[in-house]
């Protein structure tokens, strides 16, 4: 075995043993569920319900509800849409590029992140869903043959490259998050006792036995498909930005906006994580495996991504200028100063200003901070693509066709209840599923847990 | 273990830069083009694309500290020693500089400061440009208002502020890590480890902004109308990918003479796979910026791809981007290929060389437009600049012991084995 750095901090705190391990983890699921969780449940999913409400409404009555116009007509559906994509980045980052990196500190968040992303993904999917307004032939969108009645799918068109993107996407990580929950699944199993739960927790495990063959499959296949979800972590957003950038609009129309978005749904996306696991790890107790550490490497992985947003910004205003082309140089002083620029400065203070205070280790270090500046930055975040998306929109070239936006209740019912429903289905999971990755915890027990550690340095 | 730079290499490396020299003159007095803008173009193509590689490398240094990674320590000597070419490289940039400034060449339109002024006054064979209409003044039919609107960024003083700034903080950053490299190997120090690693993090922010705006600067303002966001990150992934080129086939080489013992088969892995890696993220990057401006089709934007996509340059653009892109993701996608020199060595001169031709095709059709030339010359500055990159990095590499001492994460890195 590799030793590892005597300065590296350790992964797993205090003496653990693989049992405790599975104690920790497992213990959750079989105990009844506590206090906390039914009343946050409760909550969750009474919004949840409005959000459903609103949706019906909304299907029922028409776009119209909404506050779109002639010249606003993309606005709060499109910009939940990319919040909630973004948001569903860090999963599978952290779970297939940090693989690939060989980052062993993934493995105490790469479990809920990657579930987190995966429901943030079907949040993102109810908004081009619903929008369509007849959500009954949303099969369209498919490349199908006209006896379906639909037409042959426009290839040209960006948005459908969305669609092929984002169901590569989700298939590829809820395979990769379900071939992780076989061997947990399998503990889990082997633990609990009623028959019920013992025959589900069977079904799910497919058979594992634990065998050296099976886990040598487990990890082929996790190489693989970490290979396989990389590109694809930035197909994902490099496409949604083309939505915008292969259009001739400005703010819309710039070269770096790929990358860019890539890196801001990062960004966001590790902001969630951070804002769901400070509160898990302290209501399932699981401070010794997701501690202080974690936290700030994520936070350095959110100054880093925000950064590189903050330097997309500045070149995009500079290039704005520097291009010499009018119509670019008015879109962003008019984001800047015009009837939107609050929304403006709150993204540039949410998104660039306010991770640069991670710079500062004590801040970096402390959960409460942590837990503060990771809203901040997903209010940033939705602020970002509103910024982008309406600003751009609201001044026509023609400025007889200059209009506002104005959200009305069902815009803000339906965001609202997309926020309660993946709320409702993360804190399912919590329940019922095994959080961390309690299997592969264990192969780094002995390598980085604190007290193994400390017993290799004497 | 100390490297001698002696024998083959260093011949090899005065007989490449022998054959620089001979281009370098007989370039110059058998260049036709306007103001030798061939000769000044490829010394500008070489000086940048050489320069660009050691800057990669304190890069990645860079962000070896930040990133507390630990697989790279054993390499760490090898990243310093690229750095020698630094002062060289920067050098040929601001004489190519200069001389536009002198104009002694012509490859930065801009800095035709008749450009700037809408109004003219003759006064016999000399001509005063004004901006503003005076008695006797006449239109300039030299004017051009895109670039008269970009003067303040093109103003002499902000942009030779820029230029020097970035080349000082370049060499002033990897005298700093060198300087603390070999203090740490004189006796242990974590205080000097955890110095690298926050002014490693302070350089990425200071690179970061600096990467784009040099590329701006040095290369995009060649198309002076022309201007692309993502064309500062394209740059950048271009000479992190150009190094990483490099980089693994002189280890594979230092390894087959007996020098870094230390190095084995899984860093020798690691580095294929960042190869790799940087050549998608560099095909990434082509295809955004491409792509985007090809599909909106604006005109003062696709101008650019239409010399290089439709013109005299297509044949050597495409083929640039097929060889950059599918050879290495073809090759190298598999795990036994990344270790194995008989895949690694032909993909990595494969891609060498086409990622110099892009770097060619930056400033190639901005520079000489249809009325290019290829020949002895290119071919021989290309040489010339790589022995001397050579001859400086190995000269840079003899000076310290190759495997750097009480580097804390040095164990970790022996161990290293996947």
């Amino acid at each position: 075995m590799q030793r590892e750095a005597a300065i590296r901090e350790p992964l797993i705190l205090g003496h653990k043993t693989y049992k405790d391990i599975t104690d920790d983890v497992v213990g959750p699921i079989m105990g009844p569920a506590p206090l906390g969780w039914k009343i946050m449940i409760t909550i969750s999913s009474l919004i949840a319900v409005y959000g459903v409400g609103c949706i019906l409404y909304l299907l029922g009555t028409g776009i119209g509800v909404w506050g779109l116009n002639k010249t606003v007509d993309w606005a709060w559906d499109i910009t939940n849409f990319v919040w909630w994509v973004g948001i569903g980045h860090a999963g599978t980052l952290i779970s297939a590029v940090l693989l690939l990196f060989r980052q062993k500190w993934r493995m105490a968040i790469n479990r809920s992140a990657e579930a987190m992303t995966i429901f943030a993904v079907i949040m993102a999917a109810v908004f081009p869903g619903i929008h369509m307004g007849r959500i009954w032939v949303s099969y369209w969108v498919l490349p199908l043959p006209n006896q379906f009645g639909s037409l042959w799918v426009n290839f040209n068109s960006p948005l459908l490259w969305d669609v092929f993107a984002i169901s590569t996407y989700f298939s590829v990580s809820l395979v990769f998050w379900y071939i992780g929950l076989i061997p947990d699944f399998a503990t889990i199993r082997d633990r609990v006792t009623g028959p019920w739960q013992k025959r589900v927790y069977s079904f799910l495990s497919f058979g594992w036995s634990g065998r050296a063959k099976h886990w040598t499959r487990f990890e082929e296949v996790s190489l693989v498909l970490a290979g396989i979800a990389t590109p694809l972590v930035f197909s994902v957003h490099s496409i949604v930005s083309m939505d915008f950038a292969t259009s001739v609009i400005p703010g819309w129309h710039t070269t770096i906006f790929p990358p860019y978005f890539v890196s801001g749904a990062v960004f966001s996306g590790f902001a969630m994580v951070q804002t769901l696991l400070l509160i898990m790890r302290k209501g399932m107790k699981l401070e010794n495996y997701i501690h202080v550490k974690h936290v700030e490497y994520m936070n350095i992985v959110i100054i880093v991504t925000g950064s590189i947003v903050g330097v997309a910004y500045l070149t995009e205003l500079f290039i704005s200028w520097y291009s010499g082309v009018e119509y670019e140089s008015y879109a962003f002083i008019n984001r800047a100063s015009g009837p939107y620029s609050w929304a403006y400065w709150i993204m540039m203070s949410c998104n660039v200003i306010s991770p640069q205070l991670y710079w500062f280790k004590k801040i970096r270090r402390s959960l409460v901070a942590t837990f503060v500046l990771s809203i901040v930055v997903n209010i940033g975040m939705w602020f970002e693509r509103y910024v982008i998306i309406v600003t751009s929109l609201h001044r026509d070239y023609l400025p007889s066709s200059w209009g506002e936006f104005h959200a009305t209740s069902i815009d803000i019912g339906i965001f609202i209840g997309t926020i309660g429903i993946f709320l409702t289905l993360f804190l399912g999971f919590a329940r019922f599923f095994p959080v961390l990755a309690l299997n592969e915890l264990k192969t780094i027990l002995k390598s980085s847990g604190e007290s193994y550690k400390n017993e290799q340095a004497k | 273990m100390e490297f001698k730079f002696e024998g083959r290499l260093k011949l090899v490396t005065q007989v490449l830069m022998a054959v620089g020299v001979v281009a370098l003159v007989g370039g110059f007095l058998t260049d036709t083009s306007d103001h030798h803008n061939r000769w000044w173009a490829n010394l500008l193509i070489n000086g940048f694309f050489y320069f660009s590689m050691a800057l990669a490398a304190l890069f990645f240094y860079a962000l070896q500290y930040a990133t507390e990674s630990g697989w790279s320590a054993v390499l760490k000597r090898w990243f310093e020693a690229l750095w020698g070419f630094l002062p060289w490289g920067a050098a040929v940039i601001v004489v190519v500089l200069l001389a536009g400034k002198f104009h002694a060449h012509h490859l930065y339109h801009w800095m035709d400061h008749t450009l700037y002024h809408e109004y003219m006054v003759e006064h016999g064979d000399h001509v005063h440009y004004v901006d503003e209409m005076e008695e006797g003044a006449v239109l300039n039919p030299n004017f051009d208002h895109v670039i008269a609107g970009k003067k303040a960024y093109f103003s002499d003083a902000f942009f030779w502020i820029r230029t020097l700034v970035y080349i000082a903080t370049f060499l002033l950053f990897a005298r700093m890590f060198r300087k603390w490299s070999l203090l740490e190997d004189e006796a242990p120090s974590l205080d000097l480890h955890y110095k690298q690693y926050k002014r490693g993090a302070v350089f990425l922010v200071v690179f970061a902004v600096f990467s784009s705006t040099l590329s701006w600067d040095w290369i995009m303002s060649i198309d002076t109308h022309w201007f692309s966001t993502l064309f500062g990150w394209y740059v950048f992934s271009g000479m992190w990918v150009s190094f990483m080129i490099f980089t693994n086939v002189s280890m594979l080489w230092l390894r087959s003479q007996g020098y870094f013992k230390e190095v084995n088969e899984s860093h020798m892995h690691d580095l294929g796979k960042w190869m790799f890696a940087i050549s998608m993220l560099w095909s990434y990057l082509w295809l955004s910026q491409f792509l985007l401006i090809w599909y909106s089709n604006i005109p003062e934007e696709v101008t650019y791809y239409m010399s290089r996509v439709l013109g005299d340059y297509k044949v050597p653009f495409l083929a640039m981007f097929f060889v950059n892109f599918a050879v290495p993701f073809y090759v190298l996608l598999a795990r036994d290929a990344k270790r194995n020199p008989r895949f690694v060595i032909p993909v990595a001169i494969l891609i060498f060389i086409a990622h110099f031709v892009d770097v060619y095709l930056l400033i190639v059709p901005g520079t000489m437009f249809d009325h290019n030339q290829f020949g002895f010359f290119e071919v021989g500055m290309f040489l010339g600049f790589l022995g001397l990159f050579m001859n400086r990095t190995f000269a840079t590499l003899a000076k310290a012991p190759l495997i750097s001492k009480n580097h804390p994460m040095l164990q970790e890195s022996m161990e290293l084995h996947y």
